[in-house]
């Protein structure tokens, strides 16, 4: 724990570690720093890289995503709403005859019932995705690093959590160091 | 350990999926030599930058041209449908022809998002940005089209199953309800589609922001994005879904679109050849489209180290293949015509390609068939002014091939004492005209606030940007990473 003082307000703020964030040059350095970790036991950390890159996954001890079903599951939803939603408009509440086809007719359904599906399996994947990420989420501790910007640009960033179980102010900090970044440092959180 | 160690088949599964495949001829179509600081720059200038003299003009044209539109809209909406050229025999006519037209045009921009992706084709990366914002808004206009056309728009939600004062539900067997379903369905996952794709894209102009404005504004769609893997990982599996499910459903778009026709019972409409043949003419007229526009702004913007002559070349050859494709479709309905022995399907025909629209239907052959023939040499498909010409041609005759299918079907179908001939009238002119003010009004904003082209996935495709993971070769690496290297192979 540490704590500083705003003099103007007298107002003291305590500071708690958040997390360790490694700043590397290359994929390579920061994908390496990860199987590092992955090695060590750690749970709680994170790659920041500008786009996705392969291979991280496994170098992070990653399981796969569940996504997929969740999209079969509204799909077929979808799929089946659609046909219950034209039968009982159609053929049950207010049974329309044309072209002396039966009200029901299954046939001139398939079209919006896979309308049905594609929409909702891409509800789905769009809102299983944020929800599964936490996102929208704009406050992190990663944000109060001033060089963290550059994720998004050309650098390549290593984050370990002070919530991991093996987290430790100087072994944590040794490991990440023999993976040689380019910047090392603690980033503090306020106590709420 | 070094490559020797390894057996091809090995080393070929060690390759990250984003390698070209040396064996179809694949090169890095980016210079080897670019960096990642490089792609960030050159895409986010046209943001950052300060606004081009021409932008200001080109909005202005755009500008006043969404003007007209408003003004034929509010005129429509007080004197009514009767002031287009539409009247029987010809119901359909312009309005239509748009509709068709504009929802055509986006279709390229899911091809080239989703189809292209679930190839890996990875030239798409410089490109579907731009195809996919091009589809959201060609959509837009499209459905201005048909919901004005009902007559009375404001009853439009009559189309949707909601209750209503009626207590009657749309009739499912009709085509036309079924567009309702597709193209909204078609619209909402592109916007969903195009957002994802956005989204660390708008992260990187947040961190990039010089000013707090632009930090919340760009933030808050940005959705506190911070390109962590564990992220990127679900992320990256509902794009592939996403695109899973795009591939499917642009196909269904325009051929739901074409059973308007292919359903009803009018020579020349009902046949089983309208919905591939709809498919490709909407890849072709799109792709069109994103070559006018992209040979615009890769000169303006300067982004010619991004989309190069290659991703120009390969979209020439797209639009020779479904170019060749819609004239198969031509030729194919004539002789199906003859074949039928059907005498008002074997009219319509002869009246198209001979009849007082003979104008617009060889308008449509040449534009279509005839010129992009062309790109057969590299020399023309390799030559911007060439293939400018060349793409502006193609819009033209795909938008008289709708022309030619909706009007000279209608005009003359059976009873002779039923036949008439459509004229437009100054609102038909001014609604399409006001349709490309409202696109290009769209477009242009979309060039000055959101990145063109796609960084994150750009930077995918740079030589140095997958490591092997299972390989020793970097120098950075120590002992630690030799435990997780395939098996060497028994020997």
């Amino acid at each position: 724990m540490s704590t500083e003082t705003h003099s103007n307000t007298d107002i003291t703020i305590e500071k708690r570690p958040a997390l360790f964030l490694a700043e590397f040059n290359s994929p390579e350095e920061c994908m390496h720093a990860a199987e590092k970790l992955r090695d060590a036991g750690y749970k709680k950390f994170d790659t920041h890289t500008p786009y996705p890159v392969h291979g991280m996954d496994e170098a992070m001890g990653m399981k796969d995503t569940p996504l997929g079903w969740l999209v079969l599951a509204l799909g077929m939803t979808g799929c089946l709403s659609g046909f219950a939603m034209m039968q009982w408009m159609n053929g049950i509440d207010y049974p329309l005859i044309i072209g002396g086809k039966p009200s029901d007719a299954f046939p001139s359904m398939i079209p919006v019932m896979f309308e049905l599906t594609i929409l909702l399996s891409a509800f789905a994947a769009v809102f299983g995705m944020l929800g599964m990420n936490k996102l929208p989420q704009h406050h992190h501790p990663v944000f109060y690093s001033d060089r963290f910007g550059k994720f998004s640009d050309d650098k390549f960033f290593v984050s370990v959590e002070a919530a991991d179980q093996n987290f430790n102010l100087v072994k944590t900090r040794a490991l990440l160091e023999s993976a040689h970044p380019a910047h090392l440092e603690l980033v503090e959180e306020e106590v709420a | 350990m070094s490559d020797a160690t390894f057996t091809p088949a090995e080393l070929e599964l060690m390759k990250g999926a984003e390698s070209p495949i040396e064996e179809l001829g694949e090169r890095n179509l980016l210079s080897p030599t670019m960096t990642f600081n490089e792609i960030t720059e050159s895409v986010c200038a046209p943001i950052e930058g300060k606004t081009p003299l021409a932008w200001w003009i080109g909005f202005a044209i755009a500008f006043t041209g969404l003007g007209v539109l408003g003004g034929s809209i509010t005129w429509l909406f007080w004197k009514g449908v009767g002031i287009w050229g539409n009247n029987s025999p010809v119901a359909w006519a312009w309005d239509i022809t748009n509709f068709v037209w504009w929802i055509g045009i986006g279709h390229a921009g899911t091809l080239i998002s989703a189809i292209l992706f679930l190839f890996r084709q990875k030239w798409r990366t410089s490109i579907n940005r731009f195809a996919e914002a091009m589809t959201i808004f060609a959509v837009i206009c499209a459905g201005i089209f048909p919901g004005l056309h009902t007559g009375r728009p404001w009853f439009d939600y009559y189309m949707v199953p909601i209750p209503n004062q009626m207590s009657i539900w749309p009739n499912f067997k009709s085509p036309l309800i079924w567009d309702v379903f597709a193209v909204s369905t078609y619209a909402t996952v592109s916007i969903l589609f195009w957002y994802v794709g956005l989204i660390p894209d708008l992260a990187t102009l947040r961190d990039r922001a010089k000013t707090k404005a632009r930090r919340i504004g760009f933030g808050f769609f940005a959705l506190g994005w911070r390109g962590s893997n564990r992220h990127w990982q679900v992320y990256e599996r509902a794009y592939l879904i996403l695109a899973g499910l795009s591939t499917p459903l642009v196909l269904s778009v325009h051929s739901v679109v074409s059973f308007d026709f292919a359903t009803s019972v009018e020579p020349g409409w009902h046949t089983t050849i309208f919905p591939p043949y709809f498919v490709a003419g909407a890849v072709f007229s799109g792709f069109a489209m994103v070559l006018t526009l992209m040979l615009v702004c890769r000169t303006v913007f300067g982004l010619k180290n991004i989309v190069t002559m290659k991703h120009l070349e390969l979209m020439n050859k797209i639009m020779l293949l479904t170019g060749s494709l819609v004239g198969y479709a031509y030729a194919m309905e004539f002789f199906v015509a003859w074949y039928s022995g059907n005498q008002y399907e074997r009219y319509v025909f002869i009246n198209r390609a001979t009849g007082p629209y003979a104008w617009a239907y060889w308008s449509m052959i040449s534009c279509n068939v005839i010129f992009p023939q062309i790109f057969w040499f590299k020399r023309f498909r390799t030559s911007i002014p060439v293939m400018f010409a060349i793409s502006i041609l193609i819009n033209i005759g795909m938008w008289f091939e709708r022309f030619v299918i909706i009007v000279t079907t209608l005009h003359r179908d059976y009873i002779p004492s039923g036949w008439g001939m459509f004229h437009p009238t100054m609102w038909d002119i001014g609604i399409y005209v006001g349709s490309f003010g409202l696109f290009f009004t769209l477009f242009l904003l979309f060039l000055r606030w959101i990145p063109m082209i796609a960084i994150a996935e750009v930077k995918g495709t740079l030589k140095h940007a997958h490591p092997h993971p299972h390989h020793g070769a970097d120098p950075m690496h120590d002992e630690a990473s030799a435990h997780d290297a395939l098996p060497a192979p028994a020997e």
